[in-house]
């Protein structure tokens, strides 16, 4: 899932500051995985901010709502009867949803409240970490299931590199060697034959290198 | 192995003999005598004299122009390249910049972290990793072409090197790794700085048993410890850097103005002894900012004069 | 036993029931104070319930110093069931405490804070 985590609030205060009727716009799907931005998020927020502006003598209104997805024409469409009643959007989906919102309605200001950080999995909660730099040419068949552009610091494809040491990443002894996992899991698999095979140039044309992306399923579009 | 390019380094090792190298690291500053005056200091003494590429992500006069400032006072450069900071053009572009001075050795690393450096906001780049380096200069040289598949003209003669850490995790992969450098194309390689000579020979030897020591030349790499705080320094604060208790020991037990002595004297025990390894085939003393003390350890261990080529 | 009168009393089956937005809803609403009595540590009926609660308490009062409010504001205290002189004793702690800070600066300006609309109707 996309993991986001809730930017301060000081920042978020600094960025409405001369807004006076607020929407909190939070999102039912990853970030309320990752409790950054769901409903709950959204009324942690909201009453912050009322708060604020209540202690700075400033009428502000503060609004709060959840929606399923903010990716997704049918559940933006929800709020397009009452968005004329608010000067700003506050949105605390990753920053996919704060500019599918922003595109939608594109005559009120739309801030993001939280920071988008990774596409990764929940090790146990209070702990998300990055599994995928979505490349768009998956060699996890490759490398044991263990990808080394997203858990190699350097992104090595023939790694690992002479910095690993005790099955860590020379940039922080809490970081695993994404090298180490990919050698254990072939020893693992009987695939040790594997390691020597080297990996050719990678075609980063499908990665952001290449420019913003698109997929397109001609079989689904109407 | 017969010769490829026109590298003096190559030569010397084509002919049997041990070859010696050493390395110099550029200014932070754009002073061309903080090269010229490291490099005169070992003039005669090496074979070949190596540039760091903004070692340990710190940001330094660039190897290209270092290496070309040695191949102007009449020097056999040896440029390091890192793919941290380049990608697949630009490294190609500065190959050609090196070859079009005639410089002919190259030797590809994926260089440092850039967190441990003076730019840890940096982004870094790793379009291609060092194997692939490897790959695309013995691409450039032998097909005479550029990886998009466009001819070059006049391609790069360069005698391709990689590193190789014989202490660095896990060992289990280590002469695989060397295995995969030597099949991407590595033709000589430096190894990280021994201390633990008994790992090193392990090393050698599981590298024998592949044959691996007929395909590449195997240059022992060694720094001469200056302290018994350097030597602590580098057992535990270094990654990848093995350095055994009773060298730690042997220098703390020297008295401190002593130690650097010490040091040297362990530098040149090491290389008398490495010096009948088969398929140890030179010495990469790495002496940084104590470049003065090279030619004695070359010559205390019996590797002066250098082998003149005709 | 007795205990100071400015007091209201919300009784919970366990402190992990506490949402953090009663916390906060209660400050909105012009509370001047508010304290979360749990279990010992170790004694939970449910285990860890009062380790949630303190979690959401410490969150609360990085919440109230950010935005002015004052954490002092918030505090969770641990007793047994059997201390009751210890319950009194903390009511008057707490009392004496918000004293010297002062009432909620949102009252203030909103003296009748209770009344003003703080919580709109939701939309969903």
């Amino acid at each position: 899932m996309i993991v986001a985590d809730k930017k301060p609030i000081q920042e978020i205060i600094e960025t409405i500051q001369n807004h006076t009727r607020i929407l909190i716009m939070g999102c039912n799907e990853c970030v309320t995985v990752c409790e950054a931005g769901g409903k709950k998020e959204v009324g942690i927020l909201a009453s912050a901010l009322r708060m604020y502006f209540l202690n700075q003598n400033k009428d502000v209104s503060i609004d709060e709502i959840t929606l399923e997805r903010q990716c997704d024409h049918e559940y933006l469409e929800e709020i397009r009867d009452r968005v004329d009643q608010y000067d700003a959007i506050v949105s605390l989906a990753c920053g996919v949803g704060v500019q599918f919102t922003a595109e939608k309605y594109h005559s009120i200001p739309v801030y993001p409240g939280v920071n988008t950080c990774f596409l990764g999995a929940t090790e146990e909660r209070g702990l998300w970490t990055e599994r995928c730099q979505a490349c768009g040419r998956c060699i996890l068949a490759q490398t044991a299931g263990i990808c080394p552009i997203s858990r190699c610091a350097k992104r090595l494809l023939n790694g690992p590199c002479g910095g690993s040491s005790g099955g860590k990443c020379e940039i922080d002894k809490d970081i695993d060697c994404g090298w180490q996992l990919i050698i254990d899991r072939l020893k693992a698999l009987g695939r040790m034959d594997a390691y020597e095979k080297l990996c050719p140039i990678k075609d980063w044309s499908t990665d952001r290198a290449g420019g913003p992306r698109k997929v397109t399923r001609e079989d689904l579009k109407q | 192995m017969s010769v490829k390019t026109p590298s003096r380094l190559e030569k010397i090792l084509a002919a049997g003999h041990l070859a010696v190298t050493s390395e110099c690291g550029p200014p932070r500053g754009s002073d061309p005598e903080a090269i010229s005056k490291k490099a005169e200091l070992i003039r005669g003494h090496v074979d070949a004299i190596n540039i760091t590429d903004n070692q340990t992500s710190v940001t330094r006069l660039c190897s290209l122009a270092a290496c070309i400032r040695l191949k102007l006072m009449g020097l056999e450069p040896v440029l390091q390249m890192v793919t941290r900071d380049r990608n697949r053009i630009a490294l190609q572009s500065d190959i050609l910049g090196a070859a079009s001075f005639d410089i002919y050795n190259i030797l590809c690393l994926s260089g440092d972290h850039q967190r441990f450096g003076d730019c840890p906001q940096g982004q870094n780049v790793h379009d291609l990793d060092s194997m692939q380096l490897i790959q695309t200069a013995r691409h450039m040289r032998d097909e005479g072409k550029f990886l998009g598949g466009d001819p070059i003209k006049r391609p790069p003669q360069m005698f391709v090197g990689a590193a190789a850490n014989p202490f660095a995790d896990p060992f289990e992969i280590r002469v695989p790794r060397l295995a995969k450098k030597i099949a991407a194309g590595a033709e000589f390689i430096q190894t990280q700085c021994i201390y633990n000579l008994d790992k090193f020979e392990q090393w050698m030897r599981l590298a024998r048993d592949r044959g691996l020591h007929e395909k590449v030349h195997i240059l022992a790499g060694l720094t001469p410890l200056k302290s018994a705080g350097m030597a602590r320094y580098m057992k535990n604060r270094v990654p990848g850097m093995d350095v055994p208790d009773a060298v730690v020991k042997r220098m703390a037990d020297t008295p401190k103005e002593k130690q650097p002595d010490e040091g040297i004297a362990i530098c040149v025990e090491s290389i008398q002894r490495l010096k009948d390894l088969p398929g140890v085939h030179g010495f990469h003393i790495m002496a940084i900012e104590w470049e003065e003390k090279v030619p004695e350890i070359v010559e205390r261990a019996g590797l002066y004069p250098r082998p003149t080529l005709d | 036993m007795s205990y100071p009168s400015n007091i209201r009393i919300l009784r919970v089956p366990c402190t992990g029931k506490v949402d953090i937005l009663y916390i906060l809803h209660a400050f909105e609403k012009g509370a001047d104070g508010v304290y979360v009595v749990g279990c010992m540590e170790g004694d939970c009926h449910f285990t860890n319930g009062n380790f949630r609660a303190r979690k959401r308490v410490e969150e609360a009062q990085r919440i109230l110093d950010t935005i002015g409010i004052g954490g002092q504001r918030i505090q969770m205290f641990n007793l047994s069931s059997a201390e009751g002189p210890r319950f009194a004793q903390i009511a008057r702690e707490m009392t004496e405490r918000i004293r010297e800070l002062g009432p909620n600066p949102i009252r203030k300006h909103h003296p009748r804070a209770a009344s003003f609309q703080l919580c709109p109707p939701k939309a969903d």
